[in-house]
């Protein structure tokens, strides 16, 4: 035990050890106390929402601002809980989502109505850029301008029109059901991929699909949309929706955005990344230098050293999440498996529960955390420790329940105590299967914290999360790369551990030399 | 009769269904070396393993130099009794030396003590010092089984069970360590009791035997006396097949 310690291996890993915790204790204090320069900016995982979150990401920069971006969380119920839990300060939200799925407001919310029933959690949401993003039924311009139509309205009476919805649109209340009983339609639709329709209705297959009313295709395919004159889809005012305590100054920034963006603006930007393949910092940098809020030269070299910058700030996060885990996976799962192996019943049902924890998807595992310990770090790092705990308590228990049995007689019979014989025999012997169990464990947490990044804890799967939401090969790369990079370190680095600390026979598999 | 080193008294102890030893009681001479010969499943190696309390039996009573062994007891009773198994059980993420001292250096002996104490086991048993930080899988059979009698002896215990520690052996190392053997009763006077299925082994290396059978106890006496008056059968045919 003492060789143990003095080994400079196994020094450097604690070392490495405390000093990640240091880190997080640090980010914890940081945000608990009053530090009037930073604000953590939120986004859902779609276009629009990470392009509006980088807009005032930027902004928020360029008044000086140290700005933490926890983009790309999955789900409405998400991202608000982590606004009300004041792990991100401000978020883009639509009107509509927020009275329909959040406060389950029936009918029209005005901004005042939302805000009454907003104090008590804490939230407030400001006035909206300008645009509503809703459902509109889309036409090809030229068709419109021939049959004359610019209402939904004077659609219904065009008998021979062909119409092509996704099929989302198709069963949704607010969709063609209710659109149907609103207006009286008696046309037969057909469901096709939302990514197609746009595509068929340019070759003339169909006349009219449902769209995004700020879809940037809408540009790109000279559609028209055609104007709700019942008023049937709800609005969808896009609003920045903040944390109550937010001070003056930072809610002045955000307020500059005020109505500055409406639908075809809105249009504009989706399409300038969605169309023209340009990053989402380019755009944003873009669109404040045309609003004469930022000056354009600034933003283009942030973001070129930002991109080294980040992919380091991730993997550090990424380790941290790993290495904190880790430790607790083996602060209770070593001890548990020395006090359990020895009764049969007690090894099973632990081995049981900890086996039916690793069957819980991991990304259903962090959504269960959100209610319990909220979003971020927390819950990232329980859920992960709940995942490399079977790896390494099963592991310490084979490893004991295998050990040699004479060995174990031999022990008592030469006169140990309990103790002596766990540190002098048992333990020694079960170490490169515990080891091993470790290793596996290490791995795992690995892998597992890129999906930590749904419930906004960071890390290497931030990039990951994003690039799948976005289909941006290079950022799941900047992603996928490190982590398998972090996989392979880990590796080599238990097999340094292995061989300083276990003896070249006693290893696992290995022959005698 | 003088003082016995073992004494059982009444002693059970089943496994499942199958009753191994049936209300047994037994004196084993102290000072001497005696053998306890048997089949296997004649219980004789569950009779051993109770007197150093590696198994516990149902019923009955046992003590070791007069005093009963209890819980409390147990872990003090063990370090004055060695012990060595067949096939050594050697601890095998530890050296020659280590194996040999851990329950020395567990007791906090010195150093020198401890160093002293090594290699005159070390020469008792013939064994080059040049072994001293070998480890176990690069030994042979007789080295691991004579590492195992030093381990055993470390802290000079005044009682040594030997659960047929040279049955694993080839005859060549055997014979010679059972010449060790006898130059260790010499040297060091101590109660040993020697497990064993091999009656020759018996008669060459004990003073007194036990005969063994479906957990009784077949016969009990002198090696002149088991070999002159075999009292039963069972005895006679333990001569005929240690002699195959």
């Amino acid at each position: 035990m003492k060789a143990c310690i003095s080994n400079p291996l196994v020094q450097a890993m604690l070392r490495i050890l405390l000093m990640s915790l240091c880190l997080i204790a640090n980010n914890s204090m940081a945000q608990a106390g009053d530090e009037p320069l930073s604000i953590t900016v939120g986004s859902k995982n779609f276009n629009e929402n990470y392009l509006l979150a980088e807009v005032i990401s930027q902004l928020f920069e360029h008044a000086g601002y140290e700005v933490d971006r926890k983009f790309g969380m999955t789900g409405t119920l998400i991202i608000y809980e982590a606004l009300r839990t004041k792990e991100v300060d401000v978020y883009v939200e639509y009107t509509g989502t927020l009275g329909q799925v959040i406060l389950n407001y029936d009918g029209e919310p005005s901004l005042e109505n939302l805000n009454a029933q907003l104090t008590g959690e804490g939230v407030e949401i400001l006035p909206s850029f300008g645009f509503n993003n809703t459902y509109a039924l889309a036409i090809k311009r030229e068709y419109a301008e021939e049959l004359g139509i610019t209402t939904v309205s004077e659609l219904v009476t065009q008998a021979d029109i062909e119409m092509g919805f996704s099929i989302e649109f198709l069963n949704r209340a607010d969709g063609w059901p209710g659109l149907v009983s609103a207006y009286g339609f008696s046309q037969q639709p057909t469901g096709m991929d939302h990514g197609l329709a746009y595509q068929a209705i340019d070759d003339g297959n169909i006349d009219v699909t449902d769209a995004y009313s700020t879809d940037g295709d809408i540009d790109r395919y000279d559609l028209q949309l055609l104007e709700d004159d019942l008023g049937f889809f709800p609005r969808y005012f896009g609003a920045p929706l903040i944390n109550a305590e937010l001070p003056v100054d930072a809610r002045n920034i955000i307020d500059r955005l005020t109505g500055r963006i409406d639908d075809a603006r809105m249009r504009d930007l989706n399409g300038r990344v969605m169309l023209d393949g340009k990053s989402f910092a380019e755009v944003a940098g873009e669109f404040l230098a045309e609003e004469g809020l930022v000056a354009l030269s600034d933003n283009t070299s942030a973001t070129a050293t930002s991109m080294w910058s980040r992919l380091w700030h991730n993997t550090l996060i990424h380790v941290q999440l790993t290495l904190i885990a880790l430790f607790l996976g083996c602060a209770v799962g070593l001890p548990l498996g020395v006090v359990i192996y020895r009764s049969r019943r007690l090894s099973r049902s632990m081995l049981y529960i900890a086996g039916l924890l690793q069957t819980v998807p991991s990304i259903a595992l962090l959504a269960l955390m959100i209610p319990l310990f909220g979003i971020g770090q927390t819950p990232a790092i329980i859920a992960l420790f709940m995942y490399s705990l079977l790896p390494i308590l099963r592991s310490t228990i084979t490893a004991l329940l295998t050990i040699d049995p004479v060995l174990k007689r031999v022990a008592e019979a030469l006169g140990m105590t309990r103790t002596q014989q766990l540190v002098h025999v048992l333990l020694p012997l079960a170490l490169p299967n515990v080891l091993t169990g470790v290793k596996t464990a290490a791995i795992i947490s690995i892998g597992t914290a890129t999906l930590a990044a749904f419930i906004g804890a960071g890390g290497l799967g931030e990039p990951i999360v994003t690039g799948l939401a976005l289909n941006d090969t290079s950022l799941i790369l900047q992603g996928a790369i490190p982590a398998a990079g972090l996989a392979i370190l880990t590796e080599l680095l238990f097999d340094v551990l292995e061989r300083s600390l276990v003896k070249p026979h006693m290893l696992v598999g290995q022959l005698p030399t | 009769m003088s003082i016995p080193c073992i004494e059982y008294s009444d002693i059970t102890k089943s496994y499942g269904d199958k009753t191994i030893l049936d209300g047994l009681s037994l004196r084993i001479t102290a000072n001497i070396t005696t053998a306890i010969v048997g089949a296997s499943g004649s219980g004789k190696s569950t009779l051993m393993q109770i007197a150093n309390g590696l198994i516990i039996p149902e019923r009955g009573q046992v003590s070791v130099f007069g005093s009963s062994i209890t819980t409390e007891n147990i872990t003090d009773k063990r370090l004055a009794i060695g012990y060595s198994v067949q096939g050594a059980g050697l601890f095998p993420h530890m050296s020659v030396y280590e194996n040999i001292t851990l329950i020395a250096r567990l007791q906090r002996w010195t150093e020198k003590d401890t160093e002293v104490r090594f290699h005159t086991l070390m020469q008792l048993l013939e064994l080059d010092l040049e072994l001293r930080d070998r480890y176990p899988f690069s030994l042979s059979g007789g080295q691991q089984q004579r590492v195992s009698l030093c381990r055993a002896m470390m802290l000079n215990p005044p009682l040594l069970l030997l659960d047929e520690p040279f049955s694993a052996l080839d005859p060549v190392t055997r014979d010679s360590i059972h010449r060790e053997f006898l130059k260790l009763q010499h040297a060091e006077t101590r109660s040993m009791v020697l497990v064993t299925h091999d009656m020759f082994e018996a008669i060459k290396l004990a003073q007194e035997i036990i005969v063994m059978c479906d957990g009784r106890i077949e016969q009990q006496g002198s090696v002149a006396e088991i070999q002159n008056n075999p009292a039963s059968d069972y005895v006679q045919a333990l001569f005929q097949a240690g002699g195959q």
